[in-house]
């Protein structure tokens, strides 16, 4: 039987103009409720009939969450703030590059016109699996389809399965870790603010979650200190198509060398694990070197240990050990 | 014709089984296209708690002033082309993915698929039907579309010429590489891209000439 997706089923529509209000309905619907950024994701889950709220909650009469402003030597960015705009904005373009580059290979024109960079670092898993409706464990059933003998697992995890093999497929999380942002999540009862590098969680801390935020939480500022401003930074993407696509294994990093040698660095990568990795071992192997080839090939392999590939997905492996090895001797 | 069965609804709002001929809406029937999308619930909650939406809106469309009964959860696309009848807005994929609907949203383009009418009020929507000046001439991209022949069948057309309208007003010095990059969220089934690409840069010489 054909099943018409064409419309998003009914539920009711709410645009708060505060956060304050925001979390009211949040609370008021619990589980039940859904948070609106951009909605490229969003409206997917609707129409295909998978995740069905009863109340959507649109954060795009908001004011105060978007926008980018200066804070002390570093900046915060408003999570409802255009990908376009995180992409363009001089502060992030001339200060923090990487995250601009980052912003900028996400998607499409159109996309990054009305995608959130909030929506972007909270988005859930592409398994195609979960996606396609299956009551696998990330969708509280008890089993993982991309797991299993003849499954099709190309672009799930080499790292960090727990029952779930997905990955998280932000371009920008890895730059926020790289850039040591924190994330400010905000509830009925106060704010919390999260290191980037905790703010994602795998499935051995929860397997229905991407992000540490529960119903009623929202993120509603992303904080990235002056610490790495202006340093030397290095981003790429790799996906199947060139045009855009989503990522296979993306590399985001920052770094500071002075007389030859690195004095400080970070390393993330995305699309390996249900989480951007921060990759501390390669980063210590590379503090104190020349950023050389050499010491590149040495970080890749040390970044790739303990590594375990499904059937269809070892080549992730050589992937990002190359990504690695390129972002460390790019800073010469 | 088929008769198509829609997925149920569940939980509270749980109506009766709704069929609709598949073929109406494929043939494009303005009047049974809207019937269908008014077949929701009679009366929806809104407005109970803060920041409600109020279903009777509004829209500046191409410069006019449209009032429209919108439902929460309806597309952009949805209203423009079985509300207001303004079908050269296309629908592809309705996923965001190719590029056959979009529209300008404060000289901005967006994929009317992928976002609700009611994240559009007070905005200054722009379609394809919008795109030539009120005495009849022809915007400098449409005008390069003629000149170079830029596509075959043309159903992704619109959502190319909008995309890009919105790149040459804003950079009327592009690169054909710069056009190709702002013209990387339109998709074209026929692979006509090279004559797509044609126009874009001929559309950036006649953005010049105009200037």
């Amino acid at each position: 039987m054909a099943v018409i997706r064409d419309m998003i089923p009914p539920c009711e529509l709410f645009q708060p103009a505060s956060i304050g209000d925001a979390l009211n309905l949040l609370d008021q619907y619990g589980e039940n409720s859904w948070v609106l950024a951009g909605g490229l994701d969003s409206f997917d889950w609707f129409k295909d009939r998978i995740k069905r709220p009863e109340a959507i909650v649109d954060l795009g009469g908001i004011e105060e969450l978007s926008g980018i402003r200066a804070d002390g030597d570093g900046l915060v960015i408003g999570p409802m703030t255009s990908l376009t705009e995180v992409a363009t904005h001089p502060d992030i373009v001339g200060r923090f590059g990487l995250l601009a580059q980052a912003a900028e290979h996400v998607a499409t024109p159109q996309i990054r016109n009305q995608g959130t960079l909030g929506g972007n670092l909270a988005q859930d898993t592409r398994c195609w699996y979960y996606r396609g409706g299956w009551p696998c464990y990330r969708a509280g059933g008890n089993i993982c389809y991309a797991s299993a003998p003849k499954a099709m697992n190309a672009e799930h995890c080499v790292f960090g399965a727990s029952r779930c093999v997905a990955i998280n497929p932000s371009d920008t999380a890895p730059a926020t870790i790289a850039l040591d942002a924190q994330m400010v999540v905000t509830n009925s009862s106060g704010e919390t603010v999260y290191d980037a590098e905790d703010f994602f969680i795998g499935p051995g801390i929860d397997i229905e979650r991407m992000t540490v935020m529960e119903p009623g939480d929202l993120l509603t500022a992303i904080r990235i200190p002056g610490t790495w401003a202006g340093a030397d930074f290095y981003f790429e993407k790799i996906r199947d198509r060139q045009s855009w696509d989503f990522s296979l294994v993306t590399v985001a990093s920052a770094m500071r060398t002075s007389g030859g040698t690195i004095q400080d660095a970070r390393i993330s990568v995305n699309g390996v694990a249900p989480y951007p990795m921060r990759l501390d071992e390669a980063e210590r192997a590379v503090i104190g070197q020349a950023p050389t080839d050499d010491i590149g090939v040495a970080a890749g392999d040390i970044a790739i240990r303990r590594a375990q590939p499904l059937r269809h997905n070892a080549y992730k492996l050589p992937l990002m050990k190359n990504l690695v090895r390129r972002a460390v001797r790019a800073e010469v | 014709m088929t008769e198509v069965e829609i997925i149920r609804d569940r939980g509270p709002r749980n109506y009766s089984r709704r069929k609709f001929i598949k073929g109406v809406i494929a043939a494009g029937a303005t009047v049974s296209a809207s019937s269908y999308l008014f077949r929701g619930p009679g009366v929806l909650t809104a407005g109970q708690a803060r920041g409600g939406v109020e279903r009777l809106m509004t829209l500046t469309v191409n410069g006019q002033q449209r009032r429209v009964d919108v439902l929460p959860y309806e597309t952009l696309a949805m209203t423009l082309r079985y509300k207001l009848g303004l079908t050269g807005t296309k629908l592809g994929c309705d996923r965001a993915e190719c590029g056959a609907c979009t529209v300008h949203i404060d000289g901005v383009t967006h994929y009317s698929c992928s976002m609700l009418t009611h994240q559009v009020r007070g905005r200054e929507i722009r379609t394809i039907e919008g795109l030539e000046s009120p005495d009849g001439e022809l915007h400098p991209v449409q005008q390069a579309v003629m000149d170079e022949g830029g596509f075959q069948c043309a159903f992704c057309a619109p959502g190319f010429i909008m995309s890009m309208a919105a790149f040459v007003e804003d950079n009327p010095s592009a690169s054909r590489a710069q056009c190709a990059q702002a013209l990387s969220g339109n998709l074209c089934r026929c692979g006509d891209y090279n004559k797509i690409l044609d126009s874009a840069e001929r559309a950036v010489e006649l953005m010049g000439q105009r200037a």
